[in-house]
């Protein structure tokens, strides 16, 4: 008997608090997940479905017809994912270390004027854009002519060089506001002991920075630079806003997000093509797993943490 | 105003849908689908007005959604079995898709079929061509309209051939004052369908070079086909500064606000321009390479009507579509909606006189439809998007018409042979 009550009961209320998210979870993002995964190997022939195994990937990578699209898109992606990532955290940190600093007045002011993209559409950020860079009526050339500069307008969102790095800045205009903030409150969680402790060790200005508060914000860092590749490889709204479907010039801003739109829902003559679309799907979804999981487990759990 | 008017289609539809019985005593109504949201007024007021005074026993209601939705929004409603009685129909794969899986019925018994020819018809039939399954209601005809205050100025008149357009397209650069042709490579569509599809047919003869390229015995890498590339290319010294990066809404304001004098158009433009610019405007078919040859134009069918194959009224759809095939529907439409031309082969008088202009083309040049529609863009990679990239590519300088021309036609060779279809 005793040993009968000392057996922990099966608590169920766990069971029951856990329970309405993770029907929720289930519902909408694992079951879609999965679907979407078990579509990849199917493909309609003579109107019905069949298994095929992986044939779908196999021509999504070495098939001419789709491989040539689809490494562009990859590349691209990759390309956009740097750009974003190198200008956007840096002037992220830039400005959060310019914000705590004690001498900046107005701060509440700029903080907020340079988080507020972050809250805009991305349809009307797009839109904008493309007004104010517009060689007709945009307010870029004018600037610019005013400033005597006008020679090194170029139409940037038509040029195969510049297009996908232009997007790839408003990107960063849009969201340069989150790493902002983040590591702005990193910064103001740091103590004042320590910082007070590395003055009197004689490491002050830019030494401090460097060597006390950069290394104690890199958690955070590491939080926005997976943010933002999750971000990028799921990107689509910018670049079909202002771009279109096709991803111009000459598919120089094609990602990924825009070829599985072209695939799965078709576009213009071009019938969508369900399981095509969902192997796109999940080649996006293996390339964001690989990355959070190359981040968890080869950099967070390697990450000092400091405790105060 | 709208609101009250969509309101009381939905009790409409709704009461149909929910009365089912009770509605085949009282008089009929029937529900057209279509994308064609901007033409409401002119079924409300014009067309629907006219049939129902010669039937009194039948209502119509013209039920639009917005185009970019009525693909997903159709195919939900026919499966669903709530689609409306008369369909409107997408020229060629999207239609004949819906006929395969026995949404839309044969409609060659109707009287009045056989006003239209077939390359009116082609667009709606299945791929043997024996069997047509929408009514064509509509084509869109490919030219460039001009400011003709703007040529009144400069004492041009409208070119005949290829080297006039160009001769005058120096001229009107040479004086500075307008942008010589309004045209922009951002959205890719402008030089594929106003570029490329509009002065192609000249080039490519038309249907005889649009059914060779289908049979394989022509090849985008021929003569014919690369030379429309080549006359693309050299548009560019022509176009407005930074037009790589113009959008099509760009071209449009652009020449409207009178700072271009030539628009490569379709001639769905009609309405919009003569509602927005304040100039006179005329306009002209697409120049031939030399005096005196044969003129092509694109003459594209966009829209005809079919029936759902589940309707419960099909006497009354049927009488419907054969008014639509009658001469009387034909000219009533095309003077309510310029610039899109009645496809019937009987002799339609129109009133716009910008409209009348582009009509009268069909009197002295063959009719022809675009080269990518039929068949060609059924495999991937897909020519009509090709067609889309290679076209900006040719008139930005990124590609060579000859780089272009092989690219096209060796994706065209990964998945078509020739006959396949047939």
């Amino acid at each position: 008997m005793k040993a009968k009550a000392a057996a922990r009961p099966i608590r169920w209320h766990v069971a029951v608090f856990l329970a309405p998210a993770v029907i929720i979870y289930t519902v909408i993002m694992i079951v879609p997940l999965i679907s979407t995964l078990q579509e990849s190997f199917f493909q309609v022939k003579d109107g019905h479905t069949v298994f095929v195994g992986l044939a779908n990937f196999r021509a999504l990578f070495f098939d001419p017809r789709w491989s040539a699209d689809f490494w562009n898109a990859l590349l691209n992606n990759f390309w956009f994912f740097l750009v974003v990532m190198c200008v956007q955290n840096p002037i992220g940190i830039l400005l959060a270390a310019l914000l705590s600093s004690p001498k900046l007045r107005f701060r509440a002011f700029y903080r907020t004027a340079i988080f507020i993209p972050t809250i805009l559409s991305f349809v009307i950020v797009g839109f904008v854009w493309k007004l104010i860079l517009s060689p007709l009526w945009g307010v870029a050339p004018y600037l610019l002519s005013l400033v005597g500069l006008k020679s090194l307008f170029a139409p940037w969102l038509g040029d195969a060089h510049y297009a996908l790095v232009t997007l790839g800045l408003i990107t960063v205009w849009q969201f340069v506001g989150i790493p902002m903030m983040l590591i702005y409150a990193a910064l103001l969680n740091i103590p004042d002991e320590v910082l007070e402790a590395a003055e009197c060790d004689g490491v002050v200005g830019m030494a401090q920075f460097w060597k006390i508060k950069l290394p104690l914000v890199l958690p955070t860092i590491g939080v926005i630079s997976i943010l933002t590749f999750v971000g990028n490889f799921n990107a689509f709204d910018l670049i079909y806003v202002s771009q279109g479907a096709l991803a111009g010039p000459n598919k120089a801003t094609d990602i990924l997000g825009t070829f599985l739109y072209r695939t799965f829902f078709g576009f213009q003559l071009q019938l969508g093509d369900p399981n095509m679309g969902a192997t796109i799907a999940s080649i996006m979804f293996l390339i964001i797993l690989a990355g959070v999981c190359l981040y968890l487990f080869g950099i967070q759990s390697r990450m000092r943490r400091y405790q105060f | 105003m709208m609101t009250i008017k969509s309101f009381r289609m939905l009790l409409v539809v709704g009461t149909i849908l929910g009365s089912g019985t009770a509605a085949l005593a009282e008089d009929v109504t029937l529900t057209i689908e279509s994308w064609r949201n901007d033409d409401l007024p002119a079924w409300q007021e014009k067309i629907i007005p006219a049939f129902e005074k010669q039937n009194p026993d039948i209502k119509v209601v013209f039920a639009p959604a917005a185009p970019t939705e009525y693909n997903a929004a159709l195919n939900a409603k026919l499966a669903a079995g709530s689609a409306g009685d008369l369909i409107t129909c997408r020229p060629f794969d999207a239609s004949l898709e819906l006929y395969k899986k026995g949404y839309l019925t044969a409609v060659d018994d109707l009287k009045g079929m056989d006003n239209f020819s077939d390359v009116a018809k082609a667009a709606w039939q299945t791929d043997d061509g024996k069997t047509t399954f929408c009514v064509p209601m509509a084509s869109v005809i490919h030219g460039f309209i001009y400011n003709k205050d703007a040529f009144d100025k400069l004492g041009l008149t409208p070119p005949k051939t290829e080297a006039e357009f160009f001769q005058m397209l120096d001229k009107i650069k040479a004086d500075g004052t307008y942008v010589p042709m309004a045209m922009g490579t951002h959205d890719q569509w402008e030089a594929a369908t106003m570029g490329y599809q509009n002065i192609g047919p000249n080039y490519w003869k038309g249907e005889e070079g649009r059914k060779a390229l289908i049979d394989g015995k022509q090849k985008l890498t021929d003569e014919d086909w690369v030379k429309p590339f080549e006359e693309l290319a050299k548009w560019k010294p022509y176009l407005g500064d930074g037009f790589e990066a113009q959008t099509y809404p760009d071209s449009q304001n652009l020449f409207t606000l009178g700072r271009a004098a030539i628009y490569p158009a379709g001639s769905w433009e009609i309405s919009v321009f003569e509602r927005q610019a304040d100039f006179k405007m005329g306009a002209f078919p697409p120049p031939v390479p030399n005096e005196g040859d044969q003129c092509y134009i694109s003459d594209q069918p966009d829209h005809a009507l079919g029936m759902n194959a589940k309707t419960k009224h099909p006497e009354a759809a049927r009488k419907f579509l054969e008014w639509v095939a009658s001469k009387e529907f034909a000219e009533l439409y095309g003077n309510a909606l310029p610039g899109f031309f009645p496809l019937t082969s009987e002799k339609i008088d129109l009133k716009d006189p910008l409209a009348k202009e582009f009509l009268s083309w069909r009197q002295t040049c063959k009719s022809t439809i675009r080269s990518t529609y039929q068949f060609l863009s059924r495999g991937t990679p897909n020519l009509e998007n090709e067609t889309w990239t290679a076209s900006a590519d040719v008139i930005n300088g990124t590609e060579t018409p000859q780089q272009a021309a092989e690219k096209l036609q060796k994706g065209l060779d990964s998945w078509y042979k020739p006959g396949q279809y047939k």
